[in-house]
């Protein structure tokens, strides 16, 4: 039976992961490389294992198991196949094996690398990752498990449970309850996989931080070997919560792509100290500064892994991202606990071996800027924290809920990332170890007033807010000191082998991938900003109900209702379907049809914006109301979006910018690792 | 953590020279703040509405019409405490067995019927109360107290208190059946 | 006498008659008052409706919330407008009624001061040890050996300034 097929496969990960630690730790003890060995044939034989599982519950979803209690709650058959398939990670127990599963993918690749010149980080690195599997694993075992079936008793009673209870017979529903609608679109289904490998991947740095620490081998190695990984485990964290925000802007139909919410805070946090982690590991790198601080940054980051998964599932915070109430909340307190105590008292035990060997020189320097940088990301940090934990606090004191809301965020957040929108701008061009206002001035100006003519078009534009003005300026500055710096390295190439401007570019790009990937990213980020500017501060809304034929106005646009059709489709659906035509300054620009989906399975509605996105702006209506019958008057509510497109396409640039960044580079991996310097150059 | 993120810059520099005594004990201070609070806000969830056996929160229900009903004064009496809302419609479903039930108890004095009426707007809930005829009083939840304090996950439920103020029902979901209320109420003034 | 009383009767009856017009008038006048009257947009409504939150879809603001018990606040919010509050008054009316929730952001009052003092003050105390240890960073700099400058740890950009310069 396929159940417990996959059940016996989650016991046996477990056991063979406990075996794994074991063997770690006793061949450590006695010296026994074999048993190191062995333990990492542990953790390459939890992949195929896990994959089993996995495979085991992606064949009881995509044949309609409905005995097994988890296939009934996120399946019915009305469902197409891909979102069967995809309802692996649409509830708790189911999306917490896929997140072993690609920790065990994410922690096997690295058992997988060459380890000769790193024997000593080895066992703990599989111990580390052991553990961590190991819970996860215990959580699916004993409180969340995604194989127990429903099973009818004599009484009339039907169960859950593993085991046939006495005189049980299987109990077989005949359809399940189906996946939350909200889920059942293309960005959520990959929203939450990119997320888990976001976290996960963070495990691999952490892993070797411990190591480090444990080990006592505590130069810069630990950070080398992971620099890719936590590059890889950045990338997906951010399109984990871009593609969050687009399925928000898509489906949720708020007009918005991101609203505050704990959850979303929640995923938000370790991305915080993660980016604050990729800065200051340079200096380290360069400097051999800040040793201390990055590892407080990489156990932080890992910590709010864990505490972020902890708070989406534990039901801790209420939130519109739905995991049910789940009893798992104890285990992962305890673990979030010992996590800390035992990552706290190995950095203090080796706080005094992580001293600097630098010393900072200049309060211009790069690293100086990297470390205001790491201050305004820990300064939004703190906001997000305190913003998601207070309500808890209020509660415990006053015994009143409260709401902390977008307006909170937003103005303590904002100027903090004005902060980092600027020093995006300077930071690049301040030297290591030392800068002055001369140099920095001369590589400045020119981008600035690039900056000054974008500000002046966007006010003679009419644009009088001027928070707008400053987030536009900034991020416009960012842009052109980055197209700057492209454009001085293609013409400082160009000079010296006279190659045509393209050749000059991809050169560029090959000799130091690391940095002008990083540039790359910067703009991206810099166009977020742009697009989040553009939404936040000019967003218009109107809505009204209207007759056939009649017409909404927002702005230049006009919106005719011109007719609303409501059917069922064949996958248990009412869709009720508007079409509306949309003028620009009067002339026709297209037809858009907002609709509202009512899933018969699980009695939800789902409300799809109709969306005509330009770079300029947004124009998104949404079908609030219609008349059942007659179907003559309907309520829209419309939105003027601007830029927000900038956002999409930012986060394409992103990628870009991350994948050439994070390019394997092969001379560098030759060369000698102990003579620092050069090879630090090279990998600026 | 708030601590600890704000700390750990400040036990990077001076540490030398004060040594890091005072910032370890900031650290662990703040973690343990930290764990303590989460691990109060994981109890309320894990706790789910008061159990049947525990002691009843004190209420107040300011009914519609003016009245007072404070449970302190109530001792003595078995008190049903229903909690419901207008654009509720597994509501309506027990709506005319309670008020079946309100009817078979009113006269012998002993039993009190409250409805609380949760995030609802008045006009509507009048218009419920007339629509389902019901007698017993009822009132708003002001500031969300009463459901605060019975920590409810939604509506319709149902909490009966008994002469002792002690919590020995808990209904969550509607009743569906006269008989069913009354299952649970009999065998408190049985005694 | 009689004439009067008719007399009487007649001034009696001019006056009940104006009385009554007078009392009749009051609510028609009054009437005219409502009946001409403010009816709310739904952009005005939700205008309000955006900054609150309503604890049935929690997290999710009242404008765009869907569920029937978010329409029923919405409609409330537009009579109270109608009725001519504003719409402080109206969030003050919708705090009495279901608690500090509903506002977007703790009211400030009591401990909830700590929301708006903590970030700020933790920010500052950040900054402030930054610049602090930066300053000793920069004050042992004189005894400390002598730095790799940043020429050479950073040859490739000096290199880059260096052509630069050339160029120009």
């Amino acid at each position: 039976m396929i159940a417990n097929l996959g059940y016996g496969a989650l016991v046996l990960t477990l056991i063979v992961s406990f075996y794994g630690i074991g063997a770690a730790l006793v061949g450590l003890r006695k010296n026994k490389p074999a048993l190191v060995d062995s333990a990492r044939n542990a953790m390459l034989l939890t992949f195929p294992l896990l994959t089993l599982s996995a495979l085991s519950i992606i064949y009881l979803l995509a044949t309609n198991h409905f005995e097994v209690e988890y296939v009934a709650s996120v399946t019915s058959r009305s469902m197409p196949m891909y979102l069967k398939v995809t309802a692996l990670w649409g509830g708790q127990s189911g999306s917490l094996v896929f997140w072993s599963w690609l920790m065990s993918a994410f922690a096997s690749a690295v058992t997988l690398r060459k380890w000769d010149r790193d024997r000593e980080f080895l066992p703990w690195v599989i111990v580390v990752s052991l553990i961590t599997l190991a819970f996860f694993l215990a959580l699916n075992l004993f409180v969340e498990n995604p194989f127990t079936r429903l099973w009818a008793l004599p009484s009339g009673q039907v169960i859950e449970a593993m085991l046939r209870p006495a005189g049980g017979s299987l109990y077989f529903p005949s359809d399940g309850r189906g996946l939350n609608p909200l889920l059942r679109h293309p960005g959520m289904i990959i929203h939450p996989p990119m997320l888990y490998l976001g976290f996960v991947s963070f495990v691999i740095p952490y892993a070797f931080a411990m190591a480090a620490l444990i080990t006592g081998r505590t130069d810069d190695r630990w950070i080398r070997l992971t620099r890719r990984w936590t590059l890889w485990a950045w990338m997906f964290l951010t399109l984990g919560l871009v593609l969050g925000g687009r399925w928000a802007y898509d489906v949720l139909g708020w007009g918005g792509y991101w609203g505050w919410d704990p959850v979303e805070i929640a995923a938000f946090m370790p991305w915080l100290t993660g980016t604050a982690f990729l800065h200051s590991v340079m200096i380290q790198e360069k400097r051999g500064m800040l040793k201390q601080w990055n590892m407080v940054l990489i156990i932080l980051t890992y910590a709010l892994v864990i505490f972020g998964t902890f708070l989406t599932r534990s039901g801790v915070l209420s939130s519109v991202h739905a995991f049910a109430q789940s009893a798992i909340g104890p285990l992962f307190f305890a673990f979030i606990g010992i996590t800390f105590i035992v990552s706290i008292s190995l950095l203090m035990q080796r706080w005094n071996a992580l001293k600097a060997q630098n010393q900072m020189t200049s309060m211009l320097s790069r690293e100086a800027l990297f470390l205001l940088n790491n201050l305004l990301f820990l300064g939004i940090l703190v906001v997000c924290f305190w913003g998601v934990i207070f309500p808890l606090i209020s509660e415990l004191f006053t015994g009143q809920k409260v709401t902390v809301g977008p307006p909170f965020y937003e103005r303590a957040n904002g100027p903090l990332m004005a902060g980092l929108l600027l020093l995006m701008a300077v930071a690049p061009l301040a030297a290591w170890g030392r800068s002055t206002y001369q140099t920095l001035g001369r590589a400045i100006w020119k981008p600035t007033v690039a900056a000054a003519v974008v500000l002046v078009a966007v006010i003679i534009s009419g644009v009088t807010n001027i928070y707008a003005m400053i987030g536009i300026f900034l991020a416009s500055l960012v842009i052109a000191v980055t197209i700057h710096q492209y454009w001085r390295g293609i013409m400082a190439r160009r000079k010296r082998d006279g190659s045509n401007f393209l050749a000059a570019f991809t050169k560029l790009m090959q000799r130091d991938p690391r940095r002008y990937g990083g540039y790359l990213v910067h703009i991206s980020m810099a166009m977020l900003a742009i697009g989040i500017v553009g939404i936040e501060m000019f967003q218009t809304e109107t809505q009204g109900t209207l007759s056939q034929g009649e017409s909404l106005e927002l702005g230049r646009y006009t919106m005719v209702y011109d007719e609303l059709a409501v059917f069922n489709t064949n996958d248990a659906r009412n869709v009720a379907r508007a079409v509306v035509s949309v003028y620009k300054d009067g002339k026709p620009v297209g037809e858009l049809y907002p609709r509202r989906d009512f899933f018969y399975d699980s009695q939800q509605p789902m409300t799809i914006p109709g969306v005509r996105s330009t770079f300029a702006d947004d124009f998104y209506v949404l079908l609030v109301d219609w008349e059942e019958i007659s179907s003559n008057s309907a309520t829209f509510k419309i939105y003027h979006n601007p830029l927000v497109k900038w956002m999409w396409v930012g986060s394409w640039v992103f990628i870009i910018g991350t994948l050439i960044s994070a390019w394997p580079e092969k001379e560098k991996e030759t060369a000698p690792k102990r003579s620092q310097h050069r090879v630090a150059a090279a990998a600026d | 953590m708030n601590e600890e993120t704000t700390n750990n810059p400040v036990s990077e520099v001076p540490q030398e020279k004060t040594g890091p005594q005072w910032g370890r004990l900031a650290v662990w201070g703040g973690l343990l703040l930290l764990m303590g609070m989460l691990a109060v806000g994981l109890k309320r969830t894990q706790e789910g509405p008061v159990q049947p056996g525990q002691m009843a929160p004190e209420f107040i229900v300011t009914s519609f019409d003016g009245q007072n009903y404070n449970s302190a004064e109530l001792r003595g009496k078995v008190i049903v405490l229903n909690f419901w809302a207008s654009w509720c419609k597994p509501c309506e479903q027990e709506a005319a067995d309670l008020e079946a039930a309100w009817q078979y108890y009113a006269d012998r004095g002993d039993v009190v019927f409250l409805g609380v009426d949760y995030v609802d707007t008045e006009p509507e809930a009048l218009g419920y109360l007339t629509k389902f005829n019901i007698s017993y009083p009822n009132g708003p939840d002001l500031g969300t107290r009463i459901s605060q304090a019975f920590r409810i996950r939604g509506v319709p439920e149902t909490y009966i208190i008994n002469q002792e103020g002690m919590l020995t029902h808990t209904q969550i979901g509607p009743f569906t059946s006269l008989a069913q209320i009354k299952a649970v109420i009999d065998p408190l003034l049985d005694q | 006498m009689k004439q009067h009383s008719t007399f009487n009767l007649q001034f009696s009856t001019t006056i009940i008659f104006l009385l009554f017009l007078a009392v009749l008038a009051v609510p028609v006048t009054a009437l005219a008052q409502d009946a001409e009257p403010y009816a709310p947009t739904d952009d005005e409504i939700n205008a309000i409706a955006r900054e609150m939150f309503c604890p049935v879809c929690e997290n999710v603001p009242l404008d765009v919330c869907g569920t029937q018990a978010c329409a029923q606040w919405r409609a409330l919010i537009g009579e109270k407008l109608s009725q001519g509050w504003t719409e402080e008054e109206i969030k003050q009316y919708f705090v009495d009624q279901y608690g500090a929730r509903v506002l977007s952001e703790p009211p400030r009052e009591g401990i909830n001061w700590l929301v708006y003092v903590v970030p700020p003050v933790a920010f500052l105390v950040g900054a402030y040890v930054l610049l602090k240890g930066l300053r000793s960073w920069r004050q042992i700099e004189p005894e400390s050996t002598p730095l790799v400058n940043d020429e050479i740890s950073d040859d490739y950009v000096a290199r880059l300034e260096d052509e630069l310069r050339k160029s120009q």
